[in-house]
């Protein structure tokens, strides 16, 4: 449900002039619900960002999601993947 | 990637059942200047509050649809983690706080020039939403107000 949660405010952020980018864990559930810009993470739930206390990882993922948020052109929505090649 | 493959039969029946809400129309705002001019705001739905503030009620029918805004300053281990759902796992979550509210990371995004700033408060709400009438209705809008009142030019937004 929480991939839907965040979908539904992230719409509610972009109707106000606020560009988003959402992290997913199930990638068929941001097909049915349709974020704006979202990028599915290969983790499961709980751990959105990879592992506790990893720095670099976190960092890596952040940075993909800030990349797709230059990126990506509308109307969305836009559905990438995050990769840990 | 998580899969529905790996839930407990309970939990993968419901979310193969459920009516997911389609956000329509899509909704799309443009980047409005490069990120390292930008204000970056956190959405969490790790059901996260400050020690000080009301826990999520996870006894609310259909998912407490409240949220809790997190001030910049806070101390992420002092959150306090009322997120009702058994489908993940809460233990990565307890060790690092990051993993939900990346505040950390978003520094050291504005240390290096990536970001512009961080805005002075962000959003936690608690995911496990299934009736999410009054969340699109009052709870999201209310909380968007917030940010664009705050000045916030771009969010991300981090399940759990």
């Amino acid at each position: 449900m929480c991939n839907q949660t965040v979908s539904l405010v992230a719409a509610e952020l972009e109707r106000r002039g606020i560009a988003t980018v959402t992290l997913i864990l199930l990638r068929k559930i941001a097909e049915r619900v349709g974020p704006p810009r979202a990028l599915a993470v290969p983790f499961p739930h709980g751990y959105a960002l990879g592992r506790p206390g990893d720095t670099a990882g976190q960092g890596r993922v952040i940075e993909a999601a800030l990349a797709l948020l230059e990126s990506a052109t509308g109307p969305g929505p836009v559905l990438a993947d995050h990769s840990l090649d | 990637m998580a899969s529905l493959d790996e839930m407990p039969f309970k939990i993968r029946v419901f979310l193969t059942t459920y009516p997911w809400r389609r956000i329509d129309p899509p909704a799309w705002a443009p980047l409005p200047r490069p990120l390292s001019e930008c204000r970056l705001g956190l959405v969490t739905s790790g059901g996260l509050s400050m020690p000080d503030q009301p826990p999520f009620d996870e006894t609310v029918k259909g998912g407490d649809w409240s949220y809790r805004w997190i001030p910049l300053d806070a101390k992420l281990p002092s959150l306090v983690e009322s997120h009702k759902s058994d489908a993940f796992d809460h233990r990565g979550l307890a060790a690092d706080r990051n993993l939900a509210l990346p505040l950390d990371r978003g520094h050291e995004l504005v240390a290096a020039g990536r970001l512009g700033e961080l805005n002075r408060r962000h959003l936690s709400f608690m995911g496990s939403i299934t009736a999410p009438g009054r969340l699109i209705a009052e709870s999201a809008p209310e909380a968007a107000a917030g940010f664009v009142a705050d000045g916030v030019d771009v969010a991300l937004l981090v399940p759990v």
